[in-house]
């Protein structure tokens, strides 16, 4: 393979990595601040004793952010050199802004959050949690600034430099702001945020409806659950809202993306909105579930509108891969959908007062904290694939593109094929290990549940009686099991 | 004003930074596999608990800067140090799971893999900026785009494997003296012990690396003739280093420590010193060096960052400040430790 495909599909592989954790973490510490504040106005012991249980699995959770998230601000340098070279003057400020005013904030107040429970008072300590949030917060600013730059780019020209007598051109920034409320900027902030609190409260509410089923920590876990249930529900309707308005920009300025999102080869009046299809590059065609004209009716709230097909837009913006855009965008959908649904029957039975009976639901929520991660994921891989050819977007004059640079532009000049073979290999092999270690850490953490003060193991059956002997056992062999 | 100077002395405070802070936490991972039994381990271990995060992002700090700053010269850097960079990026990852992960499992098997990896991924971190910088100040060969087109062979010379070695004996010995200040009894007694050794491992390296700067790298001292104060500081870094000696003899392990935090104050600093007015040196052609000027962001970019650092920089030392407070004095094992 070639120096761009393996760099992409190290790209990939490391950032969707990293991406399990930040919707997790920045997700998490809301729900902890939350508790935190309750605990500080209440002085209910149950709302401490829930921050300290998720702040014990925030820990785990955060470190692995913190390194493969390492690994993301190298790889521009190491891997897209020449994209680094074009974008510095523009992606770089926004990074370094990312470093001032996030990630010091984040790992200062990290530390007294994790440790500092007996070595600040309880006000303080919330007033760490709510810093950590923030940073956690920050961050995702700036970073997805820098990417929707890079999808709608603006507040920047195009300008000659000189280096050794030999003039280049590169990204320069003329109006900061322009650059960063570029078009997409707050569209796709927005669809971050919601989508990291969806992950956050199915994260705790699959332990919750974990714990419901087997019957431990039962008060702890339904105010747990119901908590995370309303997060999970605004969210989740926050987000089809959100998603909507993003199709219409993406519609707007990367019609091709939108184009490979709904598999539409041709341009067409009353385009088809699908369910699930298979789009074919070879044909040229979609099959698949389709409701008639609604692709039309939401772009354009006319079911008869045309709407720009490939064969128009790939003399233009070149061809992204269709198949690939078009399921990540499905699935990321449908995920979507799915919790509408759940949350509002489970919403109609706690009303009812049967929630915690209904134990399909409750298997449907502890699977939440997959579906929520893949959606997060596949609506990545949706806006990044969907942009290609581009590494950054070009505008287009006249019908024709200028001011971009196409990803195989982008990469480093010096680096082989075999080099970069190397460190996926690397990568690979330090990925897997880490998410062996981490799920059997949180599985262990899970295991051994929140320290509910009077509370005695009520275990479900004879194999978790067995699981919590262990996990009682290893606690009395190393009391530090539990940080 | 001159943005770009503004920003290359930016760099050198943030790069200090690191070095400092980073430097007793990196050496604390050298030293660990010193500790006897898994009490010892874990006290040393837990010294840098809370903090060896916010260290590391000064380094996140200074990479993202000197994207922002110096993109020409970041990009040519890390693609063209690539097998290095990756595999310092395997070590600060295997480090950072190994204070995550080695106090989980009570298994003796399990921790004295993850004490091993500790040790090890810090040695390699330590070495790894050693030889950076040791390229950094020898020079590398630059084509006429200002690109590094070498194998990883090529750049390993015994010059910067000399400033890898010097690296370690310095962050080892920052590290010991570090932890004199977090433990007690018998344990303190030994690192103080540990604290000689790399005290004078250090001295013996910094001698023949100053010899060997003088005598084989060309122009290293060109900007003390243009900048004749800088001596200053390189009679500062000999004091500093002789106040280390001496505090450490009369046992006052807080002034010992700053000392030799000074001492790498003043060592990056001559580093800046042997690069200026280059980030990345050209050899044997020296008119494609990277220099402030030709490898930076537009003034306007340079600005704004100078804002964003002058509104962000006092937050970062108000929290480093209450952090460090926080969680000063001896180490205590506690339910929240590692």
């Amino acid at each position: 393979m070639d120096v761009v495909t393996l760099s992409r599909l190290q790209f990939a592989l490391t950032i969707m990595f990293h991406y399990i954790f930040p919707p997790l973490t920045i997700g998490l510490s809301v729900v902890i601040v939350f508790l935190k504040g309750m605990h500080l106005r209440t002085g209910e012991s149950i709302y401490d004793t829930a921050a300290r249980f998720w702040t014990k699995l925030f820990g785990l959770n955060f470190a692995l952010g913190v390194v493969t998230g390492i690994v993301m601000e190298f790889q521009f340098g190491t891997n897209w050199a020449a994209y680094s070279r074009f974008v510095g003057d523009v992606f770089g400020s926004a990074l370094a802004a990312e470093g001032i005013f996030a990630f010091f904030l984040e790992s200062g107040f990290l530390a007294l959050l994790l440790f500092g429970w007996d070595r600040v008072s309880n006000a303080m300590h919330f007033f760490a949690a709510l810093m950590v949030s923030l940073g956690g917060i920050f961050s995702s600013v700036w970073i997805t600034v820098a990417n929707s730059w890079q999808q709608t780019p603006a507040g920047h020209e195009l300008r000659e430099y000189v280096i050794n007598g030999e003039t280049y051109v590169r990204a320069e920034i003329v109006d900061f702001w322009a650059m960063v409320f570029n078009p997409s900027s707050i569209n796709r902030l927005t669809h971050v945020w919601l989508g990291a609190f969806i992950v956050g409260a199915a994260f705790v509410m699959s332990i919750s409806a974990w714990y419901l089923l087997k019957g431990r920590h039962e008060e702890f876990a339904r105010r747990s659950f119901v908590g995370a249930l309303v997060l999970a529900t605004v969210s989740s309707f926050a987000q089809l809202f959100s998603g909507h308005v993003q199709a219409h920009a993406v519609a707007e300025h990367q019609p091709a993306k939108m184009a490979a999102m709904e598999g539409l080869y041709e341009t067409t009046t009353a385009a088809p909105l699908y369910i699930v299809g298979w789009p074919n590059d070879a044909t040229g065609t979609t099959t698949g579930i389709a409701l008639p004209g609604m692709l039309s009716w939401l772009l354009h709230f006319d079911t008869s509108a045309e709407v720009q097909g490939l064969d128009e837009l790939e003399p233009i913006y070149g061809k992204p891969p269709v198949w690939l855009t078009f399921q990540s965008y499905h699935i990321m959908v449908a995920i979507g959908m799915m919790f509408i649904a759940a949350t509002t029957l489970s919403w109609l039975l706690w009303w009812r007062g049967t929630l915690y009976e209904t134990r399909w639901l409750l298997w449907f929520w502890v699977t939440s904290i997959v579906l929520a991660i893949i959606a997060n994921e596949t609506g990545w891989v949706t806006a990044e694939v969907g942009r290609q050819p581009w590494i950054v977007y070009p505008t287009i004059v006249d019908g024709v593109a200028v001011g971009g640079l196409r990803t195989s532009d982008g990469i480093s000049e010096s680096v082989t094929a075999s080099q970069v073979l190397g460190s996926i290999i690397m990568f690979g092999f330090i990925y897997i290990m880490l998410f062996v270690l981490w799920i059997s850490l949180l599985h262990r953490k899970i295991m051994a549940g929140p320290k509910i003060p009077g509370e005695h193991a009520k275990p479900g059956g004879m194999a978790d009686a067995a699981a919590d002997i262990v996990a009682h056992r290893d606690g009395l062999a190393s009391p530090t099991e539990d940080r | 004003m001159d943005w770009n100077l503004l920003w290359f002395v930016l760099l050198g405070v943030l790069l200090t930074g690191y070095a400092i802070l980073d430097g007793f936490d990196l050496g604390v991972g050298i030293v660990h596999l010193g500790g006897r039994d898994d009490r010892e381990r874990r006290i040393i271990m837990n010294s840098i608990g809370p903090l060896w995060d916010g260290n590391e992002v000064w380094l996140v700090t200074f990479g993202g800067a000197l994207f922002a700053a110096f993109p020409e010269a970041y990009a040519t850097a890390f693609s063209g140090f690539y097998v290095a960079f990756m595999a310092l990026l395997a070590a600060l990852i295997m480090r950072a799971v190994s204070i995550e992960f080695r106090s989980k499992l009570a298994s003796g098997l399990w921790r004295g893999w993850w004490d091993t990896t500790f040790c090890v991924a810090s040695l390699t971190a330590s070495l790894l900026f050693g030889v950076a910088v040791g390229a950094a100040i020898q020079g590398v060969p630059l084509d006429r785009r200002g690109i590094l087109r070498t194998s990883i062979l090529e750049q390993l010379t015994w010059y910067p494997l000399l400033i890898g070695l010097l690296t370690v004996a310095l962050f080892a010995m920052h590290g010991s003296l570090y932890l004199r200040l977090k433990t007690g009894g018998e344990l303190r007694d030994r690192i103080t012990r540990w604290a000689w050794r790399w005290h004078w491992a250090f001295i013996a390296l910094y001698v023949v690396a100053t010899i060997a700067t003088i005598a084989t790298v060309p122009h290293a001292d060109d900007n003390f003739r243009r900048f004749p104060w800088a001596w200053g500081v390189v009679v500062l870094n000999v004091l500093a280093m002789l106040n280390l000696s001496r505090t450490m003899k009369t046992g006052r392990p807080m002034q010992a420590f700053v000392s030799s935090g000074a001492v790498i104050a003043a060592l990056v600093f001559l580093f800046g010193m042997a690069l200026f007015p280059n980030l990345i040196t050209s050899r044997p052609e020296p008119s494609h060096s990277l220099t402030i000027y030709n490898a930076a962001s537009s003034t306007g970019t340079l600005k704004i960052m100078s804002l964003i650092a002058l509104i962000g920089m006092p937050f970062v030392l108000a929290y480093t400040a209450v952090v460090y407070w926080a969680f000063r004095g001896e180490v205590e094992l506690d339910e929240h430790s590692y």
